[in-house]
């Protein structure tokens, strides 16, 4: 089976007070339809560094990333965009909605912008799918934290995405909404077959992955099944 | 279109939410006050113009010696203008005690067709508007007329071939105007009389005189028509031409009027900047996002123009909308205060400036967008990536270019738009430098206290927002001071030319032998006796031993100053309101002394020897000054004043000007009977309509000067409201960590205090120097440095930035710190 996601030699470095900084030191990795991927390592040890090179948010120094069979890496800014556009949902630690939309409009955003036409019915959908059919026309600032994540992940699965990429998704919130927004993440994943690669610290959420990539100062230190 | 459409739903939610509020409203205010101060500036020119030409009766008038050219009269009616003709001859006028020589002017039915004329029934009495021109067999004289004469309304007096009943006393009449010193007593009749007097035939001296008047932009097209056909001998003025003092106050109050007008552009390009710079930064994340979301980077700039796009057109429409109606409130309020109406507003200056308005949106907002556009997606995951750097610089300075021609497009007036950029740029880098500087330099100083130091520290950790602060907010409260500054001067002058007590009455005439006594008289009547000059008519005919030919001056004025004999005077003191410009007063042997303006029109320089024809004798005498002469002032003067020793023992009357206060017509009367052969000119009420008008200008520029004040407010307010997230933020980390409010309080009041004081400083040093150049070169005032500006600055400065700052940042301290760290992620 052809990796959905597949980094080989990658290598990020930059300059920083006038010396070369290695950030993602030659990471080789695949991960294949279906799976669920967490990457874990303490704070600085590169992984939101990784996920945005993965996601092609990024371009490493060395090295080449695929994505849904595209070469990240070959193409240009615009291509990358197109890449995500048809197959990467995002979920952030600090959650990303736009804060002059309201919930449902933060869901309809990436159907309207691939010009669907019921966008507004499938966002609707998808926040009663996550729990938010009382919440549609609340500002992000009107919700909580938790409410705001729930949107952040329906506006995530809500155009069907081969690959959901998380940074530390459970990061601003409580342990007990934590919880409950990991199993929600899953559950989705589940009932739409698709590949999950997440960032985190919380070996709790690592150990419901099929796998986790352990890095330390930007290298894969050890590889464990769940 | 698909994109179109999305930008627009995106717009609606953007403005539904607030997130537009502060763009829009700069935006509309900045459009309303540029279309307010373009309208109502432009209503009062109008208004003024045509106040002005009441003083002439017309906007325009021909004048002839021949009948003047039916087609012109034709060409004003084909136009739709009003054009009526007159005609004004001298003529004994006779009763059966006395006759004397008068001025008659003659004139169609619908004279005056600017202005109005004013009779009453007898000296003394209430005058009032009549409805129509004199009846046919009936005419209207003056006061001289029936003073000398000792007649009554309701007499009879013959003129030519026929008896006319003298129905009225003429107390005001437009027509004076082109002829303030003519002499002689006037006489108003219908023109349809004048055939039955029989004074009228071919070769007869008369003034033909076509009058048109009409829509401003007609006969101002017509003006240039007529002026391409005008033939020889024929003359065409406006009263710009007729008035040299109306010139003067028009040219400086439109001037002034601009200034105002640019100012408004001033402080609202400053709005605009402030807040399409919070814009662009709180469209950081949405664009960031939209990159996250695989947006290529063509469609984020496309959908986020037609958002910036979307919102210019609202805010442009609802600012040029408020500005109509602003204006329209206050020319209502503006005529019932001083009772005139202001003519209607051509509209294109409302359109023009919600153009204005959006050209400037588009010269700020777009440049950085096209820089926008290529933010890095990552700055999803690492927030502290800020918009791309070099790009964004690049775009402000096109910015900047496209906003300097808009200013100088819109001035109409290219130095004063050349003075105003010039102005703006010099005190944005002088400003932004010295802050840069400043910071440096405080950041060094210790201090005392948490407070004070916290708030350095918060000017020092974003240097670029407060330069950007001390520059946008310097640039407003400079356009307002050097306002200001203009305004005193441009009132001062205008006072100091003409003050309440300006003369009104000239007495021209008077015999050397009645000078003691008439001088007495007016002593124990009016309190103090005016100073009585000579007055000795004489023709220029040599100018350093070269004939003077009328034929080689090109000028109209110039041939008619040598065709003609005029007055001259003499003493050996400069008269107390000239002032010598070039040379030496010369008091002994023979020298003359000449008006710059004279001098300038008839090439004559200082040193020429000038030669006079007076009474049949000549004398050769050599010019040792030029003077500077107030002919706004209603007094006495004379274009060539020479030594005693040169005229004293010519022929010569005595003239003077006085101050004849209300209701003291009884010494006049007096005056009159007992000196039958002096004549005394009325210019009350001309005198009563230039100030009137003055008074208007310096209403107008009051109301406009409201208006560059409330711009100023808003440019602070944005000013402030541009840095409002990051304080929120700062405050609720303050809070967080244990600082109480008065900690807080104290911290923002020393930062506002440090921002409030440099613009203040900086404001009063541009003001004072764009005052200085502005006052001096463009509108030819006598400067005076006021040191009270920097009072004014520094004080409005730090007053206005501390009290908008600690106001805006109240609601901030309102907040739980967790609350605001929340809302902003």
């Amino acid at each position: 089976m052809r990796p959905i996601v597949e980094a080989v030699g990658v290598v990020k470095q930059v300059r920083s007070d006038g010396r070369d900084l290695i950030i993602v030191d030659n990471v080789t990795l695949s991960v294949f339809p279906g799976e669920s991927v967490a990457i874990v390592g303490v704070s600085g040890s590169g992984k939101s560094t990784l996920l945005g090179l993965l996601a092609g948010l990024d371009t490493p120094s060395r090295g080449s990333v695929f994505l849904d069979g595209d070469e990240l890496t070959a193409l240009d800014e615009d291509g990358r965009a197109a890449v995500r556009a048809r197959a990467v949902g995002f979920v952030f630690q600090s959650f990303q909605l736009l804060p002059a939309l309201t919930a449902v409009e933060n869901v309809m955003l990436p159907l309207e912008l691939a010009g669907a036409s019921n966008a507004r019915k499938s966002a609707e959908m998808m926040l009663e799918r996550v729990g938010l059919s009382h919440r549609l026309t609340h500002y992000p600032r009107q919700l909580s934290g938790g409410e705001q994540q729930r949107v952040a992940i329906a506006r995530a699965f809500v155009t069907k995405p081969k690959l959901l990429l998380a940074d530390e998704p459970t990061g601003n919130l409580d342990a007990a909404t934590g919880l409950r927004i990991v199993e929600l993440m899953f559950e989705l994943n589940r009932e739409q077959g698709a590949t999950l690669l997440l960032v985190t610290h919380d070996e709790a959420i690592s150990r419901r992955c099929h796998r986790t990539l352990r890095l330390a100062s930007g290298s894969l230190v050890a590889e464990e099944p769940a | 279109m698909k994109d179109l459409l999305l930008g627009v739903r995106l717009l609606w939610r953007m403005l539904r939410a607030g997130e537009l509020t502060l763009l829009a409203v700069a935006l509309a205010l900045a459009v309303a006050s540029m279309a307010t101060v373009a309208l109502f500036t432009d209503r009062t020119r109008l208004a003024l113009e045509q106040e002005a030409n009441r003083l002439l009766g017309a906007d325009l008038v021909f004048t002839s010696s021949q009948p003047v050219d039916p087609a012109l009269a034709d060409g004003a009616r084909a136009r739709g203008l009003q054009a009526i003709s007159t005609l004004a001859f001298r003529s004994m006028v006779i009763d059966a005690k006395a006759s004397l020589l008068s001025e008659i002017t003659s004139v169609d039915p619908g004279y005056p067709l600017r202005g109005t004329t004013r009779i009453s029934l007898d000296r003394g009495e209430q005058d009032r508007i009549p409805e129509a021109i004199p009846e046919p067999g009936s005419v209207w004289g003056d006061e001289r007329l029936l003073g000398q004469m000792g007649l009554r309304v309701g007499d009879r007096v013959t003129i030519g071939n026929r008896d006319f009943l003298l129905a009225g006393l003429l107390t005001q009449d437009p027509s004076l105007t082109l002829s303030v010193l003519g002499m002689g007593p006037r006489i108003l009749m219908a023109r349809a009389d004048v055939a039955s007097t029989g004074l009228v035939g071919p070769g007869s001296r008369v003034v033909h005189r076509l009058l048109v008047a009409g829509d401003r932009e007609v006969v101002a097209a017509y003006r240039t028509w007529a002026e391409a056909r005008l033939p020889p001998g024929t003359r065409l003025e406006g009263v710009r031409d007729a008035r040299p003092e109306i010139q003067s106050a028009l040219e400086r109050a439109e001037r002034f009027m601009s200034l105002a007008a640019l100012t408004a552009v001033a402080l609202a390009t400053v709005a605009v900047m402030l807040a399409g710079r919070r814009f662009h930064e709180r469209q950081l994340d949405v664009c960031a996002m939209l990159r996250c979301l695989g947006v290529s980077q063509w469609r984020v700039f496309r959908l986020q123009f037609v958002q910036l796009l979307g919102v210019g057109i609202i805010a442009s429409v609802l600012g040029s909308l408020l500005g109509l109606a602003s204006q329209a409130v206050l020319g209502h309020w503006l005529s019932t205060v001083i009772g005139i109406s202001l003519p209607q507003p051509s509209s294109d200056a409302a359109v023009r400036a919600s153009g204005l308005g959006l050209a400037l949106l588009l010269s700020f907002g777009l440049p950085p967008l096209l820089a926008l556009r290529k933010i890095s997606a990552l700055r999803v995951l690492r927030h502290e990536i800020g918009p791309p750097g070099a790009a964004g610089a690049a775009a402000y300075v096109l910015g900047a270019g496209c906003v300097a021609l808009l200013v100088l497009w819109h001035s109409g007036d290219l130095r004063l738009g050349a003075y105003v950029l010039a102005g703006s740029v010099v005190t944005l880098t002088i400003a932004a430098g010295l802050t840069w500087l400043c910071l440096r330099v405080l950041s060094t100083t210790g201090g005392s206290g948490v407070s004070w130091r916290y708030g350095i520290a918060s000017l020092r950790r974003r240097p670029a927002g407060t330069i950007w602060q001390v520059v946008a907010l310097s640039l407003g409260l400079t356009a307002v001071l050097t306002l200001t500054l203009i305004r005193s001067d441009l009132l001062r002058a205008w006072e100091g030319n003409l003050p309440a007590d300006a003369p009104n009455r000239f007495l021209i005439n008077i015999q050397p032998d009645q000078a003691q006594e008439v001088a007495e008289l007016l002593r124990s009547r009016l309190g103090n006796a005016p100073t009585f000059y000579p007055m000795v008519r004489g023709r220029l005919v040599g100018i350093n031993d070269n004939p003077v030919d009328p034929a080689t001056y090109p000028e109209d004025r110039a041939r008619r100053l040598v065709e003609r004999e005029f007055n001259m005077s003499w003493t050996d003191i400069v008269p107390a309101h000239n002032r010598i410009t070039a040379g030496a007063w010369g008091s002994q042997g023979s020298a003359l002394s000449v008006e710059e303006g004279i001098a300038r029109t008839l090439g004559i320089r200082l040193g020429d020897r000038l030669t006079y024809d007076v009474a049949g004798q000549r004398f050769t005498a050599e010019v040792t000054s030029l003077r500077k002469v107030e002919w706004d002032s209603f007094r006495v003067n004379f274009f060539v004043i020479a030594t005693p020793t040169l005229l004293r023992d010519y022929p010569a009357t005595f003239i003077t000007s006085f101050h004849l206060p209300v209701g003291s017509t009884e010494a006049m009367n007096e005056l009159v009977k007992r000196f039958p052969t002096l004549v005394v000119i009325d210019v009350a009420s001309l005198v009563g309509q230039v100030q009137a008008m003055i008074e208007q200008v310096s209403r107008a520029v009051t109301f406009i000067f409201v208006f560059t004040v409330a711009a100023g407010l808003l440019v602070l307010y944005a000013g402030i409201v541009a840095t409002h997230d990051e304080r929120v933020r700062e405050v609720a980390i303050m809070r967080t960590l244990g600082a109480n409010r008065r900690q807080v309080l104290r911290a923002h009041a020393a930062e506002f205090g440090i921002i409030g004081a440099l613009t203040g400083l900086f404001s009063a040093a541009a003001a004072t120097a764009l005052g200085y150049a502005v006052a001096l070169n463009l509108l030819g005032l006598p400067y005076r440095a006021d040191p009270m500006v920097w009072a004014l600055g520094l004080l409005v400065g730090i007053l206005g930035v501390v009290s908008a700052g600690m106001f805006f940042t109240r609601r901030v301290l309102a907040t739980p710190p967790l609350t605001s760290l929340r809302q902003l992620g």
